[in-house]
């Protein structure tokens, strides 16, 4: 239960950014292609060289280890990559792994419309809507504080987004995650969200 | 032992010029190439010829040490050459010569002082060669293990950054690709050690023979030599590795390939 606070976060297309989002609240973010939006999240989850600070909470980032930093402030990106070769060895897993967190991940599944099994499924042979579905999953997994969500729906066709919209929705009260959400789709914003922004010449102008 | 007469040698020369004309005659393009490379060897090695004959005549550490330092230079630069993405500012060309430094010259020491048991342990008739094996080899080794991993780096970011995201380490993040070059550097010394002798002589092994050396001996050195440069191969390998990985990462573990720049080589 933290907001996500960026302070004076910058990067060679953009002035910098001060932006508060309170725990569990979702915060929508649009602008042109290649105005910054994808940079912004990236330099939130501190991928990229780049100015200012981001505090969760009372925790300032460069308090913490980014790794750590990295889990509990989770970034979706556009295109998801895979490192392995199937699904089941990207998520957290072994003895280590408790039984409340195996129902929920198995829920998670369920919502999005697969069974456990897919976690024996080969990442090759997904479709890019599966891989982006399973991308939130993995990332749910790191139970993180805040997301970082980059066009979170863009290759789902109108089910599977509604579906991905809800589970994220669920995840953010149960979770009092804040949230930010970069997307070009006003439908989604009016839908999702309660404060919007957009990115205007390198700037953050709040939209009414 | 035989001598060779420069005659000797222009007659040998004559296959350079039939392979150059062939070169020509079937349009490879390559006929330049071959006669430079060839022009090269000659003068490279009557230079070399000569600068160990004076060197052998005196045994000046003073000036053993600076032949030593102008090998590790030339190799440095040629690991540097071979890089399609090097780094960029002085670590293109450190990190490969820092770590032929601190394989060839720690493995050629134990060699003289612990093996062969050299009196001094500095002699040049012994270092010098020793020593040009081992950056010879580990220069290998190293240019490959070094291209694999900026090379595989370079393409395998987005999965690189997926790993850190999901809040492993960078060595985590990392450690695929770090083993995989590791292996490619590794391969080729493995490869030859493993065929030694049935598919073709090594060359010190032949060099000796045709020099006069009883079989026997030539074999013990050549087993010697292949022991060291597979260590070497092996340690260099691993400490180029081990700093080029990471310096492709920051001190807030950030991939850093803006710190990588095209290289020459195709």
């Amino acid at each position: 239960m933290a907001s996500l606070r960026l302070e004076a976060i910058g990067h060679l297309f953009m002035k910098p950014v001060d932006l508060e989002i309170d725990a569990g609240e979702l915060v929508f973010l649009s602008g042109p292609s290649g105005s910054g939006k994808s940079l912004l999240l990236r330099a939130v989850a501190d991928l990229d060289p780049h100015q200012g600070e981001a505090w969760l909470g009372s925790e300032s980032r460069s308090g913490l280890s980014p790794p750590v930093w990295r889990r509990r402030v989770g970034l979706l990106p556009a295109e998801s990559f895979w490192w392995a070769e199937r699904v089941g060895e990207h998520l957290p897993g072994g003895d280590a792994e408790t039984a409340k967190s195996k129902e929920r991940l198995s829920d998670w599944l369920a919502q999005l419309g697969f069974d456990l099994d897919v976690l024996d499924w080969e990442v090759a042979r997904l479709s890019t809507g599966e891989r982006q579905r399973l991308a939130l999953i993995r990332l749910l997994t790191q139970n993180p504080e805040a997301l970082l969500l980059d066009e979170a729906t863009a290759n789902l066709d109108p089910a599977n987004r509604d579906q991905v919209e809800r589970l994220i929705h669920d995840y953010r009260r149960s979770a009092t995650a804040a949230v930010l959400w970069v997307s070009h789709d006003p439908a989604q914003r009016q839908r999702l969200a309660t404060r919007a922004y957009v990115i205007q010449d390198g700037a953050l102008v709040s939209e009414p | 032992m035989i001598h060779l007469s420069p005659w000797d040698l222009g007659v040998a020369s004559i296959l350079i010029f039939l392979l150059a004309g062939m070169s020509w005659r079937l349009k490879l393009g390559v006929e330049r190439r071959v006669l430079v490379a060839a022009a090269r060897s000659a003068v490279q090695l009557t230079l070399v010829g000569m600068v160990l004959k004076l060197l052998f005549a005196q045994t000046n550490l003073a000036l053993i040490g600076l032949m030593a330092l102008v090998m590790l230079s030339v190799a440095g630069f040629e690991v540097m050459q071979r890089q399609k993405r090097r780094y960029r500012g002085g670590w293109g060309y450190g990190i490969g010569a820092f770590s032929m430094f601190l394989s060839s010259f720690s493995v050629t020491l134990m060699a003289l002082t612990v093996v062969i048991g050299v009196e001094p342990w500095y002699q040049p008739q012994y270092l010098i060669p020793l020593l040009g094996m081992m950056l010879g080899n580990t220069m290998n080794g190293v240019a490959i293990a070094l291209d694999n991993l900026t090379r595989h780096a370079w393409e395998s970011r987005g999965k690189i950054e997926a790993r850190l995201l999901s809040g492993q380490g960078w060595e985590t993040a990392i450690q695929d690709i770090r083993r995989d070059a590791l292996r490619s550097g590794l391969i080729p010394i493995v490869n030859a050690m493993g065929t030694a002798g049935l598919v073709s002589l090594p060359g010190m092994m032949t060099g000796q023979i045709l020099a006069g050396s009883p079989p026997m001996e030539a074999a013990k050195y050549q087993l010697l030599i292949m022991f060291l440069i597979s260590g070497g191969t092996g340690l260099g390998s691993m400490a180029a590795v081990w700093l080029g990985s990471r310096r492709l990462f920051d001190d807030r573990q950030r991939l850093r390939l803006d710190r990588l720049m095209s290289g020459s080589r195709d």
